[in-house]
């Protein structure tokens, strides 16, 4: 249902309703472009007048204190320097300042030290770990599909592509481009394309027996979503399903933007960089070393004679033995001919292209099942049988041959192999012919999963090659009589595919004999076959040296040599990979959707941005393309709102807009307009210089200000929305990790690479594959950052998640913040808490103290980087000694809580145990998990 | 009980503490981000949406007119002062909504808990307090349970009609498959002659204090998106689950418990934690998972080492630091963190003392047919009751075990033997207690199972059956609900609703209908438009109502 048209109804309403709620339905009712603040482009406003100019340094100053001069307030004092180092350190490393870097920043007392500090921060790699984050729940990434069964994916180098990002100070509007479009960029990168795994942070469905086609939409509605919400802050989804209620955004005009997306294949990518790529470089070498020694280690045949050189009498030696090889499988060899492809369907809209060498690859839409219908040119002559091989491809899971998941990345299940020949082929058949097959043959099956199951009728039964994966595997359909096909003609063959969990032929390619031998499946692969039954002396150079080197690869004569060849490929770790999306060559259809409802299509629509924005340039084409350069362009009058209020979100813990998912009419209007618009405005003149415009932040006054809240401050702003006090606000999950490990010195810096599995406790059998997959990470990858967490949907981690981390489903540009008893067991018990707790009680007892208060003093900057004062020693002093006494006198278990497995004497075994539970203490205070 | 006592002095602590507080912990407003969410719940609307779908205009707190420059543009709670919302707050569930034990800004210690509750501020008269959500997932077959299907006989072993079909797809099963009967003979139960087959046997004596609805329908065939939707109303991820929703709705009453608790038993849960997700509202509405076996709740166990007293020593330098820091930087937020420290110690003896069910009678554990010490559906059936005993608002207890796609005779039997007899217990025992009277007990799966078999030899499947969303059964008692009835019917294959059609909003929007709740004015603001439990459908099944 629609709101009124308010041209029609106003003019009643107006009679009826008084000034207020005629101004109230001014701001109800849809607005037009224009009449909407968020939707006009902003200006850069001047700088207004203040009372007090020189505590407003930067323009961004200048702003607040307008607004707090109007109000009759005063800014806080400027927060003490322990406290900026602190809070600057967290807001852009996200990591506390070690002791060591505290002391130096401390020293540093020269007027410039704030900036200094800043800047030093904003150059540390660290700065793209800290604001990745950010990012990372905005587009939702996590490492495995969701849904039923929930497996892992590989999707990390997008995260290591953001933290460069951020760190090399990508300008972003190229950082939008390269995410939403980087595979469309004329001669993309690696890395542009590794930007695009922005659209695959969805939800993917590998149930059994689901409509491929529904969850690619379902997908797709997601990425809209998304985008949206992240670079325009708007509520576009809701004119999914009807016009937008409140915004000028109408269903047609959903269905339009929701086009750009659809035209988007999803495959991985491999990653041919990092420690991995190295690795497989490393083996691929030695194997191509060993292959070559093959020529140089094959045993003579006879002494070498004199006059002979040793290479020349090898080579003999080798020829000897390929000779003989030769006719001994020439005699079963048979000649298979390869069919070219001449039309090729599938049924259910994958993507079939042939390839050079007349096979047909499979990809784009992956779906639960599929039929392909392909015809063959076929050549006259008696026809005696078929070959079909499935072969692997880099593009395919696993390398394939099959597309298939769950049960088997990269099989797949043939149900029914179906060949007809068309009518008039020969005098014998007058009308199509199928033709009927005797005992077929496959190079791998398994028990009850036979090659004959995909001949006999039952598209219920199937031959499956689950456990076969990754290498080629054929199978041989004799045909039961010779049929003679007297001029060329066409072949039908049908394969049908009905199995579940996608097990489709990846890449196939058939080949037909017309050599009268009896058949037996090849034992060598079928064009060695065809090879060897030309006949040696018939062979091109080329072909000679194929079959030569062949051989070298099977001889017995190398059997040692070629298992140790063997043995290293098998060894080859699987190359990183990372999903991104591709631009399909044809486009695909959209349509509005009735009610936004998947089975409803109406009418046809085509790819537009919507009409209350800026429209793309005139010669433009409408894709994917020209909308990521739409949404990063200088016309957007969203963007760059949206994004400066998300970055203000983050450092002041409450954007400008409080509803930075909704800058639309039923936002939260800013309560700074002025300094949204002047950040709007300054990153743009800045060339979209995110880390400028942090530091513009991290450098104002109003940055500065102590935290502190005074009795009038707290009536009259409690939420410090007028900003006339510094942020104070408990910091992520993850960066609470991160904390206790600055603080313990476990934490490992090493930055990027796949995800890690911290300790977790025991999900029990709560949720389905909760525990598959989780063995926790040993040595220094259990104490790399928060930010590289294995996020796993069904069950994310339960530290992480009581303290507010998203289980990024969805996007989410608002982390909420929650104070409650089951934060507080998670911070008190989580084990990484606890290890934390015992590596500082080391660190504190290696000290070089003299005293408890001085270790309690150590402690207590170790967590909270500041120097205590003489009430909270004296509390810290008295814990430790009780628990001491208690340690001491054997009450509690000092090596369980010291988690010491080290002999030691039991005072100071006790000593630890005791700075241990001090530690816990320290690191659960409010002010340890606060930004002060 | 002992874990009093420990409490206790705890609470005595806080006391201490307390001088140099604007005012005692127990009123002190706190804020979170969570906060500066607009609530609409049910207290306003300045929403025009609730004008154009024909509904009566609420108070309003305030008309927003657009004034970048003022100070009274943000959300309602930035203009009326926190503690209205907690003292004077009139406007019927708001109160409730601000009240829940394990929330965000919604702490309170122990002393104040129990408040008084205006039940005339909801908007109906309430016949439920809590609910307890029997999650069959998996998808039980209505066929081998409620739905008596003779003609289906006939037809054995003929392919279903396409007219029946419509062009339907289905996961596993092919258009043309064939028609199974059930071969379960099927009773007379009660005064009210409900029909039920010999595998519930247990069902039948209590069917005069349930009503069987046969004419449910839902929108998904896959697993985990069917009980994300059964749970959410949704079939995309990211809104709140039934729980939270009522959680939000109505607050606790459970003073050292959470709000909204769920367990499992049997297979893992295919939509994982998304079944017991907050969505969009504050994390502390999420379900809290009560683990079957060692601990109860997560992270409950002190480390390994350390005793109650440590632990107790630890809380009170915790919170005397925290409160000195709070007489030095003043935010609320801290004294929020006290609270929470000191709740967590509570929760660390309650979640234990739960579980303990020594005390139980040997007649109730018979009646529940369990082994106190094993897990079980029968045990989780138990725990349930203690639960609600305890104030908790929402459980729900999963059982995955009715995903039959080959014999479902004999995995119905298997299932049966061990949910039929604790699900009625559970239902006697509440009734006994006086507490049936005012608890909501509700059996679903979410979807049914086709009239035809499913065979696949290349999957090892025979005489099964497929997932069935047009179609299936579930029943509920207490609270209000109507027993001894059956509500719907089925066509002749049990293909089709028939009669009476019963969507998943209509259920969910008569649960909370059974609360006090019009589920049309339960809404939460997100992303610039309210939502609700049941998206833009459900319609309350007066049949239901007693």
């Amino acid at each position: 249902m629609k709101l009124a048209n308010p041209s029609r109804s106003s003019y009643w309403l107006i009679q009826l309703m008084g000034a207020w709620s005629l101004l109230a339905l001014l701001f109800i009712a849809p607005c037009g472009a224009n009449e909407h603040w968020a939707f006009r482009l902003p200006a850069v406003p001047t700088l207004p007048t203040v009372r007090n100019p020189t505590w407003a340094q930067h323009h961004a100053d200048r702003f607040v204190l307008e607004q707090l001069d109007r109000q009759g307030h005063e800014p806080s004092t400027t927060a003490s320097r322990s406290t900026l180092i602190r809070r600057l350190s967290l807001d852009i490393t996200g990591l506390p300042p070690t002791l060591d870097e505290f002391k130096l920043r401390l020293q540093d007392t020269s007027p410039d030290a704030h900036e200094r500090h800043a800047d030093h921060l904003l150059a540390s790699p660290h700065f793209g770990e800290r604001w990745a984050l950010w990012w990372l729940d905005a587009v939702r990434y996590a490492d495995s599909n969701g849904y039923e069964v929930d497996r892992p994916r590989s999707v990390w180098p997008y995260r290591d592509w953001l933290i460069s990002a951020f760190n090399n100070g990508l300008p972003f509007d190229q950082f939008a481009i390269e995410q939403i479009a980087g595979d469309m960029l004329p001669e993309a990168t690696l890395e542009q394309r590794i930007a695009t795994g922005f659209h695959r942070h969805t939800y993917l469905n590998e149930e059994g027996g689901h409509d491929w086609e529904q969850f690619r939409w379902e997908a797709i509605v997601d990425r809209v979503h998304t985008t949206a919400t992240i670079f325009l802050g708007l509520s576009f989804s809701c004119a999914q399903c009807h016009d937008h209620k409140y915004d000028p955004l109408t269903q047609e005009e959903y269905w339009r933007f929701f086009a750009f997306f659809n035209n988007v294949d999803e495959p991985f990518l491999e990653v041919p960089t990092g420690p991995i790529t190295d690795r497989r470089k490393t083996l691929l070498s030695q194997i191509a070393t060993l292959e070559k020694t093959r020529q140089d280690i094959f045993p003579h045949k006879s002494p070498r004679p004199a006059g002979r050189q040793e290479n020349d009498w090898r080579q003999h030696s080798i020829d000897l033995a390929f000779h003989t090889w030769c006719r001994h499988q020439a005699a079963a060899a048979v000649k298979w001919r390869v069919l070219e492809p001449l039309h090729y369907t599938s049924k259910m809209n994958a993507t079939l292209s042939p390839l050079e060498d007349h096979s047909l690859l499979a990809t784009g839409d992956r779906p639960e099942i599929d039929t392909y219908h392909v015809t063959y040119r076929l050549p006259t002559g008696p026809l005696h049988g078929l070959l079909l091989e499935a072969l692997p491809h880099p593009a395919l899971p696993k390398r394939g041959p099959g597309r298939g998941s769950v049960l088997g990345d990269g099989a797949f299940a043939l149900s029914e192999f179906k060949a007809t020949l068309p009518s008039q082929t020969n005098q014998q058949s007058p009308q199509p012919m199928q033709l009927t097959f005797l005992r077929p043959s496959a190079t791998y099956q398994q028990k009850n999963r036979t090659i004959e199951l995909s001949i006999d009728g039952d598209k219920l039964t199937n031959w499956h090659i689950q456990g076969g994966e990754g290498r080629a595997q054929w199978a041989l359909f004799p045909t039961a009589t010779a049929i003679p096909i007297n001029r060329p003609t066409t072949l039908s063959i049908t394969y049908l595919m009905n199995f579940v969990h996608q097990q489709t032929l990846g890449r196939f390619r058939l080949s037909i004999t017309q050599d009268p031998k009896p058949l037996r499946l090849p034992s060598h692969p079928p064009q060695i076959d065809s090879l060897l039954a030309t006949g040696w002396q018939n062979l091109s150079l080329p072909q000679r040296t194929r079959l030569r080197d062949y051989f070298l690869s099977v001889t017995p004569e190398l059997a040692e040599l070629n298992k140790q060849i063997q043995e290293l490929r098998a060894a080859l770790p699987e190359p990183p990979t990372t999903l991104v999306v591709t631009e399909r060559p044809t486009s695909r259809i959209t349509f509005l959707h009735t009610r936004g409802e998947f089975h409803r299509r109406e009418s046809r629509v085509t790819a537009d941005v919507p009409e209350m924005l800026h429209a793309l340039p005139r010669n433009s084409p409408r894709n994917r393309l020209a909308m990521a350069k739409w949404i990063a362009s200088r016309d957007n009058p969203l963007t760059g709102r949206v994004i400066l209020n998300q970055i203000w979100q983050e450092v002041f813990g409450r954007g400008l807009v409080v509803t930075p998912e909704d800058f639309g009419t039923q936002g939260t209007p800013p309560t700074h307009p002025k300094l949204l618009d002047w950040l709007a405005t300054e990153f743009l003149h800045r060339d979209w210089d995110l880390k400028a415009m942090i530091q513009q932040i991290v450098h104002s006054s109003t940055y500065r200000q102590s935290s502190r809240i005074s009795a009038a401050a707290a009536s009259w702003d409690p939420l410090n929305q007028w900003l006339a006090r510094g942020p104070r606000f408990r910091v992520h999950a993850e960066v609470i990790r991160d904390l206790a490990l600055t603080s313990s010195g476990l934490l490992t810096r090493r930055i990027g690479g796949p995800s890690f599995f911290p300790p977790r406790p025991d999900l029990g059998k709560m949720i389905a594959y909760a525990n598959a997959s989780w063995s926790v990470s040993k040595g220094a990858e259990r104490y790399r950052r928060g930010l590289y967490i294995h996020r796993k949907r069904t069950a994310p981690h339960p530290g992480l998640a009581s303290l507010d981390a998203p289980p990024r489903n969805t996007c989410k540009v608002r982390r909420r913040r929650s104070n409650t008893p089951l934060q507080a067991l998670a911070l008190l018990n989580d084990q990484t808490m606890l290890e934390s707790a015992q590596a500082i009680a080391h660190l504190i007892t290696a000290n070089n103290a003299d005293t408890e208060v001085e270790r309690a003093q150590y402690a207590f900057r170790l967590c909270l980087s500041r120097e205590p004062d003489a009430r909270e020693v004296e509390g810290i002093v008295q814990y430790y000694h009780r628990q001491f006494q208690r340690l001491s006198a054997g009450t509690l278990d000092a090596a369980a809580i010291a988690g010491s497995e080290e002999s030691k004497s039991d005072a100071s075994l006790s000593s630890l145990a005791a700075w241990t539970a001090t530690a816990r203490v320290l690191l659960n205070l409010d002010e340890t998990l606060t930004k002060e | 009980m002992s874990y009093h006592s420990l409490s206790g002095s705890l609470n005595q602590l806080q006391v201490d503490y307390n001088h140099g507080c604007q005012q005692p912990v127990s009123n002190r407003p706190t804020h979170s981000a969570a906060g500066s969410e607009r609530r609409c719940s049910v207290v306003p609307t300045r929403n025009p949406g609730h004008l154009k779908h024909g509904r009566t205009p609420h108070y309003s707190l305030t008309s927003r007119p657009y004034d970048p420059g003022s100070a009274m543009q943000d959300s309602p709670e930035l203009r009326v002062p926190r503690r209205y919302f907690f003292r004077e707050c009139q406007f019927g569930l708001a109160r409730f909504a601000l009240a829940s034990l394990l929330s965000a800004d919604r702490l309170r210690p122990a002393a104040t808990a129990h408040q008084t509750r205006s039940l005339s501020s909801l908007h109906f008269v309430p016949r439920a307090k809590r609910v307890i959500f029997l999650f069959m997932a998996g998808g039980p077959s209505q066929l081998e349970l409620f739905d008596e299907k003779p003609t289906l006989r006939r037809h054995d072993g003929k392919p279903v009609p396409a007219t029946t079909l419509q062009g339907q797809d289905l996961p596993f099963i092919e258009s043309d498959a064939a028609l199974m009967a059930s071969p379960l003979k099927f009773h007379s139960h009660g005064e009210c002659g409900t029909r039920l087959s010999e595998l519930l046997p247990h069902l039948g004596t209590i069917v005069d204090d349930i009503a069987v609805v046969r004419s449910m329908r839902t929108d998904a065939f896959n697993h985990a998106p069917a009980q994300i939707f059964l749970s959410t109303g949704h079939l995309q991820l990211g809104r709140p689950s039934m729980g939270s929703w009522v959680t939000y709705g109505l607050g606790s009453e459970a003073t050292s418990l959470p709000a909204f608790v769920v367990m499992n038993s049997a297979g893992s849960l295919s939509g994982g934690a998304a079944c017991f997700g907050h969505g969009f509202l504050p994390p502390s509405y999420q379900g809290v998972p009560f683990h079957s076996r060692g601990t109860p709740v997560l992270y409950t166990q002190n480390p390994p080492g350390y005793d109650r007293e440590l632990q107790r020593d630890s809380l009170q330098l915790i919170n005397r630091l925290n409160h000195d820091r709070f007489t030095t930087v003043r935010d609320p937020e801290i004294k929020t963190r006290i609270a929470a420290y000191e709740m967590a110690f509570r929760l660390q003896a309650s979640a234990p003392e739960l579980v303990d069910i020594a005390s139980e009678s040997q007649d109730t554990l018979d009646m529940y047919g369990i082994d106190p010490q094993k897990p079980s559906f029968g045990r989780n059936c138990l725990l349930a009751r203690r639960l609600v005993e305890r104030g908790v608002r929402f459980v729900c207890l999963f059982h995955q075990g009715w995903d039959h796609h080959s014999n479902v005779v004999g995995g119905h039997r298997s299932a049966c033997a061990v949910t039929d007899q604790p699900a009625t217990a559970l239902v006697k025992d509440l009734k006994q207690r006086g507490l049936l009277a005012d608890t909501i007990v509700l059996w679903s799966g979410e979807f049914g199972r086709t009239p035809m078999a499913e065979r696949n030899p290349a999957l090892g499947r025979d005489r099964g059956r497929d997932h069935h969303p047009n179609a299936f059964t579930s029943w509920l008692a207490g609270g209000g609900v109507r027993g001894g009835q059956t509500i719907g019917q089925t066509d002749d294959l049990g293909y089709h609703v028939s009669e009476d059609p019963v969507h998943v909003h209509d259920l969910q929007a008569t649960l909370l209908r059974l609360l006090g709740i019009d589920h049309t004015r339960l809404t939460f603001r997100h992303q610039g438009r309210p939502f609700r439990l049941t998206d833009v459908g459900g319609t309350v099944i007066t049949k239901l109502l007693a």
